[in-house]
């Protein structure tokens, strides 16, 4: 980074950190916060629509759809998250070969489980194992990304359901005694209001996101803890920048990072709360 | 080999009893049904000691949490932030890297006329170590809610109880606690409910699994590799969390109707 980086061996004090702090790995590192900021901005949008899905559908009037709303929140709340994940992952990652495979190579004879093996044909590989190392890597963050969907999604249904239930039903009434149709209700009525009602729960779901990230390293993705583990690890004197066993001192960064995380948002939430809870007949939107 | 013999071989397999070596190929149902269950029995392990401990220490916390002397309070207040403002995973992490640089033959603590070595070298072997994590998790978690309850205590029962001279301790334990756990109840039981499923992330916890003995995602994941199957093992894991689940709701559902015995069936 600095011109006097050169020799790392000859360093000391002020300037071996100040080189030490900018290696490329580091730089990936710091980057890698980008990461997780984006796979937390990328799946709020993913999250909410598929937990609306989930909550109309249990409130669906055919039986069937309930039943597949019904089936979807609870499974997911019965499970841990992270079995969640791995299984959702792979699922997924053999779901999409098979698919490419029936459509890629249709007149491949072999069974796809061999025994042990899942087997499909070369060109139905995804991503192709030709493909640059960038591919990969997308990949395997879409992956991840659609898993906390998933995930994060169901325990959304259950939330937004619960907000939708919460309206005080005579204000539908009024509003289809003024002669609305039932979309109009939804929209004018159910939908501006649910928010008051789902705002507790949707902030503390997102702060349980926050504190799910770390997980993206179990899926393969390098992010904030891969990178924790690699830098901290002891270097030996071959390496550039030797040091004895740090790791403590990066998950003890990485503890900052997510403190300050989770206390800048609850800020947010409280004001985004007086926000949605003006002009509302609840304790907290008296004004 | 027979379910029968599976099971006698493997049931106990996660605490080191039975055979020693796991199947290497050509896995049977049962094999993994009974290996699975028997990681299970580490989960429980770990989600009964973390909450019945983190019960006590969670009363603790909310009392210091709501004192008015700023000695107590301000301790509980940061221990409840860092703890619930930060991923468990990198709690475990961090547990962990600390456990190992505590040196493992025991720390010579002198008190003078005796002199005491605490054994840390269990420390960093996870029914210890984990053990230690999750229950100073679930005590954060559960300290905030029994706190937001403890403020919600009606005060016309605690004006009740001084005007008839309860001293404090027998104000606290007849009046406020009994109040406090009936208000908290419902929260406190999704937040058991949470701690059992974080009890999987014990697996990933960087606390190795010592001679193939490990939790039930240890087993689920071992089998998910070798076969590149993922549909048999995780269903069977999560069937198994979905049963534990379960219990743990009908018990906590018990406890909720002793506490609520003198109030009429509300329906």
């Amino acid at each position: 980074m600095f011109t006097y980086c050169q020799e790392p061996g000859l360093l000391s004090g002020f300037d071996w950190w100040s080189c030490y702090l900018t290696t490329g790995k580091h730089l990936a590192f710091y980057g890698s916060f980008g990461t997780v900021m984006m796979l937390l901005l990328l799946t709020v949008p993913l999250i909410l629509i598929l937990g609306f899905a989930g909550a109309l559908a249990r409130r669906a009037s055919f039986a069937p759809v309930r039943w597949l709303g019904l089936i979807y929140t609870s499974m997911v709340r019965g499970v841990p998250d992270i079995v969640f994940f791995l299984f959702a992952l792979i699922a997924l990652d053999q779901g999409i070969e098979y698919m490419r495979h029936i459509v890629l190579c249709p007149d491949w004879s072999e069974p796809i489980r061999q025994g042990n093996d899942f087997r499909v044909c070369d060109i139905a590989k995804m991503p192709l194992s030709s493909a640059p190392q960038w591919q990969h890597e997308v990949y395997g963050f879409f992956l991840a990304m659609v898993g906390f969907a998933v995930v994060f999604g169901a325990f959304a249904a259950n939330t937004i359901y619960g907000a939708l239930c919460a309206v005080p039903h005579s204000q539908l009434e009024t509003g289809a005694a003024f002669g609305m149709t039932q979309r109009q209700v939804f929209r004018r009525i159910l939908l501006p209001q649910m928010w008051v009602y789902a705002l507790p729960g949707l902030s503390n779901l997102w702060m349980i996101l926050i504190k799910a990230t770390p997980l993206l390293f179990l899926l393969g993705v390098e992010d904030i803890v891969y990178w924790a583990r690699e830098l901290g690890g002891a270097k030996t004197g071959r390496f550039e920048y030797p040091h004895p066993d740090w790791r403590l001192g990066y998950f003890l960064a990485l503890l900052v990072f997510y403190l300050f995380l989770t206390w800048i948002s609850e800020r947010i939430f409280a004001r985004l709360n007086a926000r949605v809870s003006r002009g509302q007949a609840t304790m907290g939107g008296t004004v | 080999m027979s379910c029968a013999e599976t099971f006698a071989g493997y049931a106990l397999r996660s605490l080191g009893i039975g055979e020693r070596l796991l199947p290497r190929s050509d896995f049977t149902l049962c094999e993994q049904v009974v290996l699975i269950g028997s990681g299970m029995i580490w989960n429980v392990y770990f989600a009964v000691f973390a909450l019945a401990f983190g019960f006590f220490a969670a009363t603790a916390v909310a009392v210091a949490r709501a004192s008015e002397r700023w000695w107590l309070r301000e301790p509980a207040r940061a221990f409840i932030f860092v703890l619930r403002g930060s991923p468990l995973f990198i709690q475990f992490f961090i547990a962990y890297e600390t456990f190992v640089l505590i040196p493992k033959a025991g720390i010579d603590i002198n008190l003078g006329f005796i002199e005491i070595t605490a054994e840390t070298r269990w420390l960093t072997k996870a029914w210890l170590g984990a053990l230690i994590v999750l229950f100073l998790n679930t005590t954060a978690y559960t300290a905030q809610i029994f706190h937001g309850a403890l403020m919600s205590v009606p005060k016309g029962d605690l004006e009740a109880a001084d005007s008839i001279g309860m001293p404090p301790f027998r104000r606290f334990r007849r009046i406020v606690f009994p109040s406090m756990l009936r208000l908290a109840w419902a929260s406190y039981t999704n937040e058991a409910i949470f701690l059992f499923h974080a009890t999987s992330l014990v697996f990933f916890s960087s606390f190795p699994a010592w001679r193939q003995a490990g939790d039930a995602l240890y087993y689920a994941n071992y089998f998910a590799d070798k076969t590149f199957n993922p549909f048999i093992p995780y269903p069977i894991i999560a069937g198994y969390f979905i049963a534990f689940t379960l219990l743990l709701t009908i018990g906590f559902g018990f406890v909720n109707r002793h506490l609520n015995r003198h109030l009429r069936e509300s329906r």
